[in-house]
């Protein structure tokens, strides 16, 4: 009966030679490929840097006149546009300036990323049945799996830098853009693409001209989640070397420094509240057609 | 009937059969041998949508499809343009079987050939009412210009000059499906499918795009496949009505036809309702023997209907008129009496039999 109260497990020699087998063959897959992976990657490096280097050296007035030009073209509201420029005000008094700029441009470059990957899979995932039974879990294991396990192949592959960050930062974020451009789409009043149908359109035509726009709103709200999950890694991704405020809140953490912690901390919450509110008065303007004047 | 301004193209649908289901084929000739709607959804779980359609919808005609909800009138009228793909049958227009065209011979036929109009308007909720007129136009690749010097000249046609610039949702529904008319007329299709296209519509409003829509066929004479649930409507646009019931056809014939000879129970207790003077013509009352020294001069056209005879007679204080041809030979008279006896009288199914016989 001792297998009824002790799980009969596998051997320990065997699971120790499995465990030692796999990370074999990936140290082996690593020195065999890294170099070919990481040139693969270099678009995004560069992408990357030349972000971050005009969002650092940019001279702070401009920054902010771009910033607050950029969030009153989005949202046209006075109210947003004067916060977002307080809080910038706010972060470079408190002499993190040059953290956050180097955080937003991280997000910035995360974001786009996601939303040029995220869409496309989005839609495919929409017109097809298996292709979403297959994504759907990949996507479950995205977002659940603790981000230091694919932080490890990763940083074997890449080492450690602002690639790898990134690249961590997007497995994490992309889910909602890819979940939501899914389900907008499938929402699109039937009644709608068949009139499309009727006129015919071709698939082209109907996904442009039907499908996009009127899963916009959902899409919108796939973009918002993902600039804010993109935030929540910015700490995580600072443990593989990606510099902005995440930095200082992991060496806060380390040597137990309140007030840094905090201050860094709400700088992210800061830049999460203008990320948010900015794009959720875009999204909701480009809804202006939804608006019931007619009774 | 064979106007030379006809711009519409015939429509044949011939030996049409629709059931639903894994495997709609494998059951196309039980059906054909006389299984019924509810063996075969009982037996194998499949839902029979249309058997045996014959419809000859001719050119230049109103053709309505009437019936009530789950007769199979919608399965029907997409069938036309190939929103669903029939399982056995064909559908004829212009010598060419739409059921056995590829994708891209269906998508120029739609594009070129048909236009429809909607029960739930189906109109782009982020596009102005010119953008969606524009939108079948679009889709073929004519030039802005072009689309919107057909656009602006619909929407003038169907009275919404001046909304161009709003969106449906500011506009009242009566309103939407005028942008749903233009945005199909602006097509210009020879075939104009409606689906329920006014049924969502209030019953003045309903009247209202009735007319416009008879004004602008005696224009545009097009194929017009008109899909109702309402026999008023049916009869007041319909030079051609067909009643479907479980998804066969059970009578189809003029309006007139309907109302004086219906086919069985179910089509007479439809028509009891209807306003007979309003449909029969002065022809089908008209005796060829009684006074016509006594009609004191008032005459009525061939194709008058009743209730106008009826208001022309009382105008002039006269007990009986006659009926004259176009080319004003009298052909009949009529009488008071048989008028308003005419006009009361509901026929059922049974009367017009014994009558026949």
């Amino acid at each position: 009966m001792d297998w009824f109260y002790s799980f009969p497990n596998m051997n320990d020699d065997t699971l120790r030679n499995l465990k030692k087998a796999m990370d074999e063959g990936f140290k082996a897959f690593t020195r065999q490929y890294g170099d070919v992976i990481e040139s693969f990657f270099q678009p995004l490096q560069y992408f990357l840097i030349q972000a971050e280097r005009f969002m650092t050296t940019t001279p702070w007035p401009v920054m902010i006149v771009l910033i607050g030009g950029i969030a009153w073209i989005a949202s046209r509201n006075w109210k947003i546009v004067g916060g977002t420029i307080l809080t910038l005000l706010l972060i470079g008094y408190f002499d993190m300036w040059s953290d956050a700029m180097k955080t937003i441009a991280m997000i910035f470059v995360g974001t786009v990323v996601s939303i040029v990957v995220g869409i496309p899979i989005g839609i495919v995932m929409a017109r097809s049945d298996g292709f979403q039974r297959m994504v759907n879990p990949i996507l479950d294991v995205m977002q659940t799996m603790p981000s230091f396990v694919y932080l490890i192949p990763v940083v074997m592959l890449l080492g450690i830098g602002k690639v790898p960050g990134l690249i961590a930062v997007v497995i994490y974020a992309i889910p909602p853009m890819i979940r939501l451009t899914n389900l907008g789409i499938r929402l699109v009043d039937k009644d709608v693409l068949e009139a499309a149908d009727a006129f015919g359109s071709s698939s082209w035509q109907r996904l442009r001209n039907v499908q996009i726009p009127l899963a916009l709103p959902t899409i919108m709200a796939g973009i918002n989640q993902t600039i804010m999950m993109a935030l929540a890694m910015v700490v995580i991704a600072s443990m593989i070397g990606v510099q902005g405020l995440g930095q200082p809140v992991l060496r806060s953490v380390n040597g137990q420094f309140f007030s840094l912690g905090l201050f860094n901390g709400l700088a992210i919450v800061g830049i999460a509240i203008i990320f948010d509110r900015v794009s959720q008065a875009y999204g909701k303007r480009l809804q202006k057609h939804q608006e019931v004047v007619h009774g | 009937m064979a106007d030379r301004n006809i711009q519409g193209a015939g429509i044949r649908i011939k030996n049409l059969y629709k059931i639903f289901g894994k495997r709609p084929s494998a059951y196309v000739d039980a059906v054909k041998k006389g299984m019924s709607k509810t063996e075969l959804n009982e037996q194998h779980g499949h839902v029979l949508g249309l058997r045996d359609i014959n419809i000859d919808m001719p050119a230049g005609c109103i053709q309505v499809v009437m019936g009530l909800s789950g007769s199979g009138k919608s399965t029907l009228i997409r069938h036309i343009n190939r929103l669903i793909d029939p399982t056995a049958g064909e559908v004829i227009v212009d010598q060419a079987d739409v059921c056995k065209m590829n994708q891209n011979d269906l998508r120029q036929f739609r594009r070129h050939k048909t236009a429809m109009v909607f029960q739930k308007f189906a109109l782009l909720p982020h596009r102005t009412v010119l953008d969606n007129t524009v939108y079948g136009l679009e889709i073929q690749g004519l030039s802005r210009e072009k689309q919107e010097e057909q656009a602006r000249r619909w929407i003038g046609r169907v009275g919404l000059k001046g909304f161009e610039d709003h969106y449906p949702n500011q506009l009242s529904g009566g309103m939407q499906q005028r942008v749903g008319l233009a945005r199909a007329l602006t097509n210009d299709a020879p075939i104009l499918l409606m689906d329920e296209a006014f049924s969502a519509l209030d019953p003045l409003i309903r009247m209202d795009m009735q007319s416009v829509l008879l004004d602008l066929q005696k224009e545009i004479k097009k194929t017009v496949v008109f899909i109702t649930h309402d026999l008023d409507e049916a009869l007041r646009l319909g030079d051609r009505i067909a009643i479907l019931r479980d998804g066969e056809v059970v009578q189809q014939g003029t309006g007139q036809d309907i109302v004086l000879k219906p086919a069985d129970e179910y089509i007479s207790s439809f028509v009891k309702e209807v306003n007979r003077g309003r449909v029969i013509m002065v022809d089908t009352i008209a005796t060829q023997s009684g006074a016509p020294s006594a009609t004191g001069g008032v005459t009525v056209k061939t194709g008058t209907i009743l209730e106008e005879a009826a208001k022309t007679m009382t105008d002039a204080n006269q007990q009986y008129a006659t009926v004259i041809d176009d080319n004003g030979k009298p052909t009949g008279v009529i009488s008071m009496n048989n008028l308003i006896q005419a006009m009361v009288t509901p026929i059922s199914h049974l009367t017009s039999k014994a009558a026949a016989e």
